[in-house]
């Protein structure tokens, strides 16, 4: 092999030896590196890619815009949540003030609660909605199944304002929802949907069901869709019925849509502010469906408290990442358990 | 948990560790300078700087912000812009429109801007003009309105409306901050053909408007018209029923958030259960809680309900939807034996500190405000401030007219509840809200209400 040996000169001068093992401290690598030859040929030391430092303007048109428009308003909101401030004029230390309100005043406790109601109402049962209708369609063979899929997933595409206004028309103390119920005869069960403090939260919450249970079956059926079918086939075997197949083969699968499924959801529902907004402007009958944006909008625009507003906000946002790692904490160990 | 390797070698780490220190470091720094500015006042012209020629001042846009989108009210102000730019073609107006409840939320941020608008329409209340006075972002227009005469044609009780110290801890009196086009006023608008069918004459007397009430409900009417959803019109009914118990001096320590009153008094807790009492009655639309307040005029106005409480501003709207059939009157005299009337003046055109053509702006304010534009207002449909027995007006319009010059003869005009504190608006409208749907006693809302008013004046006058 005539060319062989200019091979082994080139690389020589880089690699001690083929069979050497792989340096990947760079400052090791460093002199050879640094004669002229071996800089015009890329540096066979360590993974490609070097030097390092050029990942980071790699990642720089994405970080600034994180920063900026993140990072930077975090930051300074959680300054702004040590001061009591009016958004006008010049604001006043008060150190854990704002967080101690948060923690223990009831009227600002009281939005946390309602949102935890919300998440029953956005995430648990369309989860739970979204696993049935998933399982069953999965044994139908409808014909049209695009059809129904694209229908079932409409609420996810309209516009949220859109959504609290034609809802808001429907829940009218004369609106469709009545009408429908005094046509059956059922008058009694009629009620000042958006008015009535016991049913205001309840009735932002079944629209919130309605929005979310579209985009759980759509995840649910893709999942489901990946499970091989010898898998079903052998649990039809050992005797499992349509249930039993359904929650020891499907569902098992499902985990990491779950995971998905569960961190949209919860997530829609602890920042849910336009539907409320809307459709119960003011925080609803007795403040019953004021949730914490709402708050953070009302006392930073409206009353003029923006320090406590955005200390409601940073709670949240702590919340919602708690939540968030809780989801995936559950998911990773559904993929360790599997190894 | 797996070990990961770090893949973060040693210089890099320190490098790390050196700016997460440097933030550190930055944080605390910040700490020691607080949010927003100190504010000294708002700036005021002095009457021999001020340019009056807009023709002189070279192209200017000027940048209006109204709320004027009702239809009476958005004609008129269109009809004015026009000829303000016909007669200066140098001037072009950006105008930006917005629901008053749209404009009441974004006010806030907009003059504290750069590039804030040039006019703006700004509610008189404590924490709008009150707070925007106090922090300086509104320009004092004594010196324009000594050079333009406003203070000749504007009698003094209307300018208090708009007059705040220059702290903005006095209501009512001090430097002038806004202008008003329009007068308003809290009254009943009914059915004329329905109170004819009822064989019931308009009522002048609390006794007189109970019987009304009963009547129409038991002829199978909706006495009253009401939606409070977007819980602001709770505010001007409760008023309406409180004008009857409580003396006028009273409400208007209230109203202006001045020291002399008690919520928790027998006059106001009358009030309240007179409410109380018509609500249990059903008088009011069933469901009011659960609908807006748009879509209960529109109803009133496409013949649902009997009387409407509410202000003169739906006058165009409602002409031209029941023509004569509507009518309109003053709230009846109640137990005090003295006529109460709820009203004051539309939204005032205030100028902002950061907004850049000053002088233009107060002429722009001139014109709109001049006695041609009153007749502007007049034929729009509008209640024009000043000058409305120099108009000629027929039908409702008239109505409306007399009503507020009677209320101004007679000194009866006394302010809005939620002029009064910085938090009075979400407070009483809440409130009402809640009291209304049988959610709170007559106690817990007055004792909300004392705790709210007392301790604003406290802090005002002793802090």
């Amino acid at each position: 092999m005539g060319r062989a040996p200019c091979r082994v000169r080139t690389y020589h001068e880089n690699v001690v030896s083929p069979q050497a093992p792989r340096v990947t401290d760079v400052t090791e690598a460093t002199p050879v590196a640094r004669t002229p030859a071996s800089r015009a040929r890329p540096s066979r030391q360590g993974p490609p890619g070097e030097p390092r430092r050029v990942a980071y303007l790699y990642i720089l048109p994405a970080f600034v815009f994180f920063a900026g428009f993140m990072a930077w308003p975090l930051l300074h909101g959680f300054w702004l949540t040590f001061y009591e401030w009016n958004g006008l004029t010049l604001g006043t230390w008060v150190g854990l003030d704002n967080y101690h309100a948060v923690l223990t005043d009831p009227e600002l406790r009281e939005p946390f609660g309602h949102s935890l109601i919300l998440v029953i109402f956005f995430s648990v049962i369309p989860i739970v909605l979204g696993l049935t209708l998933a399982g069953l369609m999965m044994r139908a063979r409808l014909r049209g199944m695009p059809f129904f899929r694209t229908v079932l997933f409409l609420p996810q595409v309209i516009a949220m304002v859109v959504v609290a206004i034609a809802w808001g028309h429907i829940y009218e103390p004369d609106g469709p929802l009545n009408d429908l119920l005094r046509t059956l005869g059922l008058d009694d069960l009629t009620q000042v949907w958006l008015g009535d403090p016991s049913w205001a939260l309840v009735s932002v919450g079944i629209v919130g069901t309605w929005v979310g249970t579209g985009l759980c079956l759509i995840l649910f059926l893709a999942g489901l869709s990946k499970v091989p079918r010898e898998l079903y086939e052998s649990a039809r075997l050992d005797g499992a019925g349509a249930v039993r197949e359904f929650l020891n083969v499907g569902l098992p699968a499902l985990r990491g849509e779950l995971a998905v499924a569960a961190t949209l959801t919860m997530i829609a529902a602890l920042r849910t502010f336009d539907l409320v907004y809307v459709m119960t402007p003011g925080g609803g009958p007795s403040g019953s469906t004021s949730v914490p944006s709402y708050e953070v909008y009302k006392r930073a625009f409206i009353d003029g408290e923006v320090g406590t507003a955005v200390t409601v906000a940073i709670v949240l946002t702590a919340i919602i990442l708690l939540v968030t790692i809780g989801i995936n904490r559950f998911a990773e160990r559904g993929d360790e358990v599997r190894l | 948990m797996i070990q990961r390797r770090s893949i973060i070698g040693p210089r890099r780490r320190s490098a790390m560790r050196a700016t997460v220190a440097a933030f550190a470091v930055t944080a605390l720094a910040l700490a020691a300078c607080a949010p927003g500015e100190d504010s000294d006042g708002g700036e005021e012209a002095a009457p021999s700087d001020i340019e009056t020629n807009v023709a002189d001042m070279g192209d200017i846009t000027l940048t209006v912000w109204d709320q004027q989108v009702r239809g009476g009210q958005a004609e008129s102000i269109e009809a004015l812009n026009a000829a303000f730019e016909e007669e200066y073609p140098n001037v072009t107006i950006d105008r930006v429109s917005r629901s008053f409840e749209d404009l009441q939320r974004v006010l806030r941020l907009a003059i504290q801007d750069d590039e804030a608008p040039d006019v703006v329409q700004a509610n008189n209340n404590r924490s709008q003009m009150g707070a925007f006075v106090e922090a300086g972002l509104l320009r004092s227009l004594d010196g324009y309105a000594d050079v333009y005469g406003w203070k000749d044609r504007y009698p003094e009780s209307i300018l208090a409306h708009s007059s705040y110290s220059d702290d903005g801890a006095v209501f009512g009196e001090g430097n002038l901050y806004g202008l008003p086009q329009t007068g308003e006023l809290i009254g009943v608008w009914y059915n004329k053909a329905k109170l004819q069918q009822l064989g019931i004459e308009p009522p002048q007397s609390l006794a007189d408007f109970e019987a009304a009430l009963q009547a129409a409900k038991d002829a199978g009417e909706l006495p009253i018209q009401f939606g409070n959803k977007d819980p602001w019109p709770g505010i001007h009914t409760f008023g309406f029923i409180q004008n009857m118990f409580a003396d006028r001096e009273e409400i208007r320590a209230f109203g202006y958030g001045n020291p002399g009153g008690d919520w928790t008094d027998e006059a106001n807790t009358q009030a309240a259960d007179e409410l109380q009492s018509w609500v249990d009655a059903g008088y009011f639309t069933s469901g009011f809680n659960g609908i807006d307040y748009d879509p209960s005029w529109q109803d009133f106005a496409n013949g649902e309900g009997v009387f409407l409480i509410s202000g003169s501003w739906l006058l165009a709207d409602l002409r031209d939807a029941m023509g004569d059939n509507v009518g309109f009157m003053l709230p009846p005299v109640g137990e005090t034996g003295e006529l109460t009337v709820t009203g004051a003046t539309g939204l005032p055109f205030a100028v902002p500190t950061e907004g850049d053509n000053a002088d233009a702006a107060a002429a722009y304010i001139d014109f709109i405000t001049s006695p041609e534009a009153m007749q502007t207002l007049t034929e729009a449909g509008e209640l024009p401030v000043v000058e409305t027995d120099q108009q000629q007006v027929s039908g409702t319009q008239a109505e409306v007219f007399e009503a507020w010059g009677t209320a101004g003869s007679e000194g009866a005009l006394v302010p809005y509840l939620d002029w009064g504190t910085p938090d009075a608006y979400t407070v009483i409208s809440t409130g009402v809200q809640a009291f209304m749907g049988g959610d709170e006693s007559t106690e817990e809302l007055l004792g909300t209400f004392e705790e709210d008013y007392s301790s604003f004046v406290s802090e005002n006058s002793g802090g």
